[in-house]
């Protein structure tokens, strides 16, 4: 940017000056001047840049550093000093800060206890502490991050999220976001409520048993257009009026055999009877 | 039942009380009236209502039936004012919620305030003697019976019906016609090609690319990692100009990539995976619906329908449920490009049983 304002400069002055052959200024003035001005601004910009990432790199260090403290603290017993992996828990090598973001910041690690399923439940750290230990796990190998602001706004097109998430979430988190059963105990949530950015952690990074949809199979765009379409849910109640909990027959059926027949039921009582 | 209260042939074994009857076995066609019979009780005194007895509380149920006629006439008032309070408005869906519920409560106050009204009025108010109608017998007397024969006959006679045999006989032969043309109709429903070979066959051929569902782009063996699954169907069916979504229902396939050493692959299979990568019919083997609730722990995939449980880390085979065959599998490889592409046609059909199916 400055690099160009100074050409122009340079062109502006050295065409009076070809005009002007016997000018005040000495022919190679304009040169000269050229030259200052790009070790000028190229040296504060070199400058500026060295301090800041400086800067960063410490408060990364530290925060790398922190993280590990706490890892070693809370997830090591299962996971390994190492993050590699025990009888008890997986390796972390390479699962990214954006898992321990999910995992932590939605309550699921520390694991209460071992089950088909972690369970959510109050979160056990400050999200400044899991930051920290997501950069302690995203330093021993690449992983997903923590996405931008723009991929998680929910301000996407809500009618694709909706043909993405019929597609590729429906049949275990039900059309609806409602949630649904797996096998053996284990279950897919309900998506009523939940974070954004946990929605987005939980797509890309494949938690327990839910398969990863990496940003090669939905991309980012798309990642944001299924939150847009599941805020949408939340906003928009259902326009067919109750939902039952939106979870379709049998929700649905159980009502209408409990209250529909037993209704039937009462009404015919009713009109054979006798009034007293 | 008879040997026990006959009496002769149980016999009477020292320690029973058996009232001895004459032998009394009856010849069929006998009627039997038996002497400790239960005594018709007939009916029950009659129970006159609260509104019969007391006038106070005949006069409070014309009131209530009265007031339910008059609920009725709100709801129904209720019913325009809320069509016109809550107007649909486009783009809002909950306008919508707002209008149906207001005007249906309306209309329910409208028609139920009516019926429940009319019922308490006859059950309390109307003549409520209990009183016995004999039943009639469904029988004709002589004379109706030979006034409707008379009838017919007169009508054959006007007509002619049975002394012009060619009108008749014409009638029958177009009636029996008319239902023709439905089954000319009704046959087309059915495919014009031969359906066992439909069933069979899918979009999928050698060289054919997997592509995402719904884009359509192709996928790359590179972009599927570990744990991934991908929604796929055959490149080119967007682009299909009928049929489109029999052709998906048919070759939709789930695509996952599972650490090579949990894959446990058939020696004749072994060809059909990339790298980890396998691809199996979306379509479970039972009733054909949609199998894709995918653990990537596991490895186990469930149908929702009726819990069918497939393993794939084992050729898909059955763990649970009422599923007959393993799902079928798609053998897959790369081109050049590094694009996953078919190697063939699913080796057997895909989804549930049917009539003549070899396997």
């Amino acid at each position: 940017m400055s690099k160009r304002i100074e050409t122009d400069r340079t062109m502006h002055s050295t065409s009076p000056a070809s005009t002007r052959r016997a000018g005040r200024r000495h022919p190679l003035a304009a040169a000269s001047l050229l030259v200052v001005g790009l070790l000028a601004t190229g040296g504060a910009y070199a400058l500026a840049t060295t301090s800041a990432t400086a800067e960063t790199t410490t408060a990364s260090a530290q925060l790398v550093e922190e993280g590990g403290k706490l890892f070693a603290a809370n997830c090591a017993t299962c996971h390994g000093l190492q993050a590699a992996g025990t009888a008890a828990g997986p390796s972390l090598i390479g699962v990214g800060a954006l898992a321990v973001d999910f995992q932590v910041g939605t309550g699921r690690m520390p694991a209460a206890a071992s089950g088909p399923q972690a369970e959510v439940k109050p979160v056990q750290f400050t999200q400044e502490q899991i930051d920290a230990m997501g950069a302690w796990v995203a330093e021993l190998a690449p992983g997903p991050a923590v996405p931008p602001e723009r991929y998680v706004s929910g301000d996407g097109d809500a009618a694709l999220g909706a043909q993405l998430f019929r597609i590729n979430c429906a049949m275990c988190h039900n059309v609806a976001g409602a949630g649904g059963a797996l096998t053996q105990g284990k279950y897919a949530p309900s998506l009523a409520g939940v974070d954004p950015v946990h929605v987005y952690g939980a797509m890309a990074t494949g938690p327990q048993n839910m398969p990863v949809f990496n940003d090669l199979n939905l991309t980012p765009e798309e990642k944001n257009d299924i939150i847009t379409y599941l805020k949408y849910l939340e906003q928009n109640p259902s326009v067919g009026g109750f939902d039952l909990g939106a979870l379709g027959p049998v929700s649905e059926g159980l009502f209408i055999w409990i209250f529909g027949l037993g209704g039937l039921v009462a009404v015919t009582i009713w009109l054979t009877a006798k009034s007293n | 039942m008879a040997d026990g209260h006959d009496g002769t042939t149980s016999g009477e074994t020292a320690g029973t009380v058996v009232e001895s009857h004459a032998s009394t076995a009856p010849s069929s066609g006998v009627a039997v009236e038996r002497a400790d019979r239960i005594a018709n009780p007939g009916f029950r005194p009659e129970r006159l209502r609260v509104t019969d007895l007391d006038p106070a509380k005949e006069r409070q149920a014309e009131r209530t039936v009265s007031g339910l006629f008059l609920l009725s006439v709100a709801g129904s008032v209720l019913a325009v004012v809320a069509y016109v309070a809550f107007p649909i408005v486009e783009g809002e869906p909950n306008s919508i919620r707002l209008n149906n519920l207001f005007l249906g409560l309306g209309i329910t106050l409208g028609l139920l305030g009516i019926g429940i009204g009319a019922v308490h009025w006859s059950k309390a108010l109307m003549h409520g003697h209990e009183l016995v109608e004999e039943r009639h017998g469904t029988r004709g007397s002589d004379d109706t019976r030979a006034k409707a024969i008379e009838v017919f006959q007169a009508g054959n006679a006007e007509s002619g019906f049975t002394r012009r045999r060619l009108v008749r006989n014409t009638l029958i032969g177009a009636l029996v016609a008319t239902p023709i043309p439905a089954i000319a109709i009704f046959r087309d429903l059915a495919p014009a090609e031969d359906p066992v070979a439909l069933l069979k066959q899918t979009m999928w051929k050698e060289g054919v690319r997997l592509a995402r569902d719904p884009s359509g782009t192709p996928i790359k063996a590179s972009e599927v990692t570990i744990g991934s699954a991908f929604h796929v169907i055959p490149e080119g069916l967007s682009e299909l100009e009928s049929h489109k979504l029999e052709e998906k229902a048919k070759a939709a396939v789930l695509l996952m990539r599972l650490p090579l050493d949990r894959l446990n692959e058939r020696d004749d299979r072994k060809g059909w995976s990339y790298d980890g990568i396998v691809a199996y019919s979306k379509i479970c083997t039972h009733v054909g619906c949609p199998v894709a609730l995918y653990e990537q722990q596991t490895h186990h995939l469930l149908c929702p329908c009726h819990q069918s449980e497939f393993d794939v880390a084992n050729h898909a085979e059955v763990i649970f449920g009422p599923a007959a065959r393993p799902l079928p599998q798609l053998p897959i490889t790369v081109d050049e490009e590094g694009y996953l592409v078919a190697q063939s046609d699913f080796a057997e059909p895909v989804g549930p049983s049917f009539w003549e199916r070899a396997l």
